[in-house]
């Protein structure tokens, strides 16, 4: 496959012109009780006309903000302080307001992150697209319905006459975008700022639109600002990469320049983790020393700790833990009147899981691999099938054996901020389970909050603290930690990483390969992120449909796969195809 | 401050020192710890309305408990009726009643009546919501539904106009009585919220791992649901202790509340409307102290609102 940036398309532009869009400086504090709190400080920046740049940052680096103040879009109190926004040599931070109107949809188009909140679900599709068109002044009257059309034709909507008349609901997440994509390009801006624009969508939906958005802003000449958090996305989709870390610009040039030789440490950091397809399996880096030193070092807080992972390692291998087998899960879903539907969101699926190991599962939203994940931890009843544990039939538990299982079988879930209540301090978080199941006294419960806080690498102070002022990926790593309390064998890890910055994800990875090893824990992985799996799979099953389609080894999965579905899941991995300076 | 050297998109690399690389994700141990309360708490503390009002509120409830401290005149004994509406005059500031009793002394001994009827009637409808809203929204199902059915009926009548007929047909009237006959028409409100803000909560990750992790059914909606879902009942417990005292004053003033014998504003209210042209201050001056006591519980409902609402402490 060739690179989708090639010098072909690096000569489009001619850079001995005045660039379309340049930052000087540019400054941005946003106001708060505890006075000016800056969020860019000192940012450059040059674009030329039909050229392609991405702003790449984590959560926070400024890279949002950055591009919100070129439109005058800058939330709540925030305000550009210093420095200048020259586009086509004229200085927007000192329009007007009304001035600066003028350049927002008719200079400068804007694909706002989140297809599902950005449409108003009042109104129909045609309606708001319309009401764009004529508030650009593209066209009135009659002939704003007929460009109505073009627009969302363009935005490649089939039957696009059909649809002016339907709703948001009616449309899926990637439609959405596209409308918002066609409502951006309408009136043919000199540039289109895309914030995040496919961040919300499957892997496959969107290559499809960034595909489109390509083919399209490269037809009318439009110059992109592409704001990500996905480094390889970032080096697919354009030519000059800006890399923003704490409100400043770290690293900037031509993008396979920065991505072959990294120079900036920050840079060089994200460059190691950015999950692709070269990558390998993690493996526990520490050496056994420091293994047996590191469990010395909790003393006897834990001395089965090391028995338990003897024990693991004398049984005999190949056992499975976990078998599923012709599990189905229907929901009935209520219609008008007293009629029901039924819909089948697991569909006869079977797979077994060994000690030891990690199985991923692997699917887009709607494939049923989070229903399996409640199916299994009995969280939902099972239609049909059986779910076995360690030999028992997980639907026939109950009272102490159900206790039991919940022991032995923990979840950690996607959403780091949902899954802990915020009015639990992280102790009284972490010691929930030991107290639920009686587990020793209150300090011996204290201490083992203490070891759990060390295992997953957060300062004792920690259990003093609130949900809400920890960092998602600490927060994720509080959800483990209670996990762990009861000493579990399986951990059943929902799109536990899948909110996380690449850095942090990197380092939740880490952490769980690490306590795999430590542990001898059994991981249960679902994700819709083939990258991470191959970070730490050992076989893979791909679910489309409520259904298995493919279930191999890691290996097999990624160098051989045999279904054209998983084939487009692999290829829709943004900056797959990339060598990755390491 | 920046590299002017560098071509405008050249490989540009910031100098390492002005933005370090820090480690990734460290936990930043230099800030104090807090809960969702102590947060709630930090930002009352800065409002001056909430000191307005809870110097006021004080102020009221030390007058209730401790009337004596205030006045040696004594409100209902040695009124003599050659005062009979008089003005103000040494040692009775506010003037006097049609009875020919002093007015300030009646104010302070009648604030007792008229908190003791809002705090109980709060309380109790507080606790009656929460229960029985917290039951409904968790278990659901058929207990949801009878509650729910309940509540409208009750919902359906005014709360004066249901306290007038059962209060008419009450053979005793006391504070409690009156705190107890508002309560049955009022508790609907609160059960509502209480059932709404736990359906909410109910369906939360945290729930969600609490039973994964072998926590009983009833111990979550205790430790995990009720404390999440409890900030808005507060809120409205808050501002509904000064309708309540209201309410009171309402009854009172109809003579259907507290009987005359019992010293309130409502009473003194519904006993002054009769010379209102010629002696304003019998009327005025407990419709004032009424006034006072229900926007310092309003003012403190609304400080609580913004304190407890999370869209408006968002700290980050």
């Amino acid at each position: 496959m060739s690179l989708p940036v090639t010098d072909a398309a690096t000569s489009r532009y001619d850079s001995s012109h005045e660039p379309l869009l340049q930052i000087r400086d540019l400054e941005v504090g946003f106001q708060t009780q505890r006075g000016l709190v800056p969020a860019v400080r000192g940012v450059d920046l040059t674009l030329y006309a039909g050229q392609t740049l991405a702003i790449v940052g984590e959560s926070g680096s400024g890279k949002s903000t950055t591009a919100q103040s070129i439109i005058d879009l800058l939330p709540g109190t925030g305000k550009v302080t210093a420095g200048q926004i020259l586009f086509e040599g004229r200085d927007l931070t000192t329009l007007s307001a009304r001035e600066i109107q003028e350049v927002r949809g008719n200079l400068i188009g804007y694909v706002p992150q989140d297809p599902m909140s950005n449409l108003n679900p009042v109104w129909s599709i045609g309606f708001q697209v319309e009401e764009a068109i004529k508030a650009n002044n593209i066209a009135q009257g009659k002939e704003a319905r007929l460009r109505t059309i073009q627009v969302l034709q363009e935005a490649g909507l089939s039957d696009a006459g059909d649809r002016l008349k339907q709703f948001p609901h009616q449309f899926s997440g990637g439609m959405r975008q596209r409308v918002l994509i066609g409502i951006g390009l309408s009136s043919r801006p000199k540039l289109l700022i895309a914030d995040e624009p496919t961040s919300a969508l499957d892997v496959t939906v969107q290559r499809q639109i960034l595909d489109h958005l390509g083919t399209l802003t490269r037809d009318y000449g439009t110059s992109v600002l592409f704001i990500t958090h996905d480094l390889g996305l970032a080096a697919e989709r354009a030519e000059q990469l800006v890399v923003m870390y704490k409100g400043k610009v770290v690293e900037s040039g031509p993008s396979q320049q920065i991505l072959a030789n990294p120079q900036h440490p920050y840079t060089q950091r994200l460059v190691a983790a950015a999950p692709s397809l070269a990558s390998r399996r993690i493996q526990a880096v520490k050496t056994h020393d420091s293994v047996e030193g590191e469990i010395f070092a909790q003393g006897a807080i834990d001395n089965t700790l090391l028995e338990r992972a003897a024990e693991r390692e004398n049984a005999a291998p190949a056992k499975d833990l976990i078998s599923v087998r012709n599990v189905s899960k229907v929901y009935r879903i209520r219609k008008q009147g007293f009629r029901t539907d039924e819909l089948k969101a697991v569909n006869d699926v079977s797979f077994s899981v060994q000690k030891g190991t990690t199985t991923a599962l692997v699917g887009e939203s709607g494939s049923g691999k989070s229903t399996v994940a409640k199916l299994l931890l009995k969280l939902e009843s099972i239609t049909s099938g059986d779910i076995e544990f360690d030999g028992h039939d997980v639907s026939a538990l109950k009272g102490a054996e159900l206790l039991k299982f919940r022991r032995r079988v923990q979840p950690v879930f996607q959403d780091p901020y949902g899954s802990l209540d915020p009015q639990y301090s992280v102790g009284n978080t972490i010691a929930e389970p030991l107290l639920a199941h009686k587990v020793g006294t209150a300090r011996e419960r204290q201490m083992r909050v203490l070891e759990l806080l060390d295992q997953v690498s957060l300062p004792a102070s920690t259990r003093y603290r609130y949900p809400s002022e920890l960092s998602g990926g600490q927060r994720q790593r509080i959800a483990i930690a209670r996990a762990l309390a009861l000493k579990p064998d399986v951990l059943v890890l929902d799109e536990a990483v899948s909110a996380l910055d690449v850095l942090v994800q990197g380092q939740i990875l880490n952490l769980l390969t690490e306590l795999q090893t430590e542990l001898g824990l059994t991981y249960l992985f679902i994700t819709h992120d083939l990258a991470v799996v191959r970070l730490v799979a050992d076989n893979v099953c791909v679910m489309r449909k409520g259904q298995i389609i493919e279930s191999a080894t890691t290996d097999e999965v990624f160098d051989n796969p045999r279904e054209t579905y998983t084939q487009d899941l692999l290829a829709a991995i943004p900056g797959g195809n990339f060598e990755f300076g390491r | 401050m920046q590299n002017k050297n560098y071509t405008p998109q050249g490989h540009y690399v910031a100098p390492l020192e002005e933005t370090p690389v820090a480690a990734i994700d460290k936990l930043d141990e230099s800030q104090k710890a807090r809960s969702t309360w102590a947060d709630a708490w930090d930002a009352m503390r800065r409002r001056p309305t909430f000191w307005i009002s809870a110097v006021l509120i004080l102020l009221i409830v030390v007058v209730a408990v401790f009337p004596a401290l205030f006045t040696s005149v004594s409100p209902d004994k040695n009124c003599l009726l050659a005062n009979s509406n008089g003005g103000s005059e040494a040692g009775h500031p506010l003037g006097f009643t049609r009875q020919g009793c002093d007015v300030y002394a009646r104010l302070i001994f009648g604030t007792q009546a008229s908190v003791t009827v809002g705090l109980l009637a709060t309380l109790l409808v507080t606790l009656v919501g929460i229960v029985i809203g917290a039951l409904a929204g968790y278990y659901g199902g058929i207990l949801d539904t009878l509650v729910s059915r309940l509540g409208d009926i009750f919902f359906a009548i005014p709360t004066v106009l249901g306290a007038i007929v059962l209060m008419s047909v009450l053979p005793n009237r006391t504070p409690i009585t009156v705190a107890l006959v508002l309560s049955i028409f009022a508790w609907p409100q609160i059960a509502r919220i209480m059932r709404g803000a736990v359906l909410s909560a109910k369906n939360s990750d945290y729930v969600m791992a609490s039973i994964a992790l072998g926590v009983s059914r009833f111990k979550i909606l205790v430790r995990h649901v009720v404390p999440n879902a409890i900030a808005p009942v507060i809120v409205i417990a808050t501002v509904s202790l000064g309708t309540f005292i209201v309410a009171e004053s309402t009854l009172s003033f109809l003579g259907i509340g507290l009987p005359p014998s019992v010293m309130s504003w409502g009473n003194d209210i519904g006993q002054a409307r009769t010379s209102i042209r010629t002696s304003p201050q019998t009327l005025l001056y407990p419709a004032a102290a009424l006034s006072i006591t229900v926007l310092s519980f309003l003012m403190l409902g609304d400080v609580v609102r913004d304190a407890l609402d999370p869209k408006a402490r968002a700290r980050r």
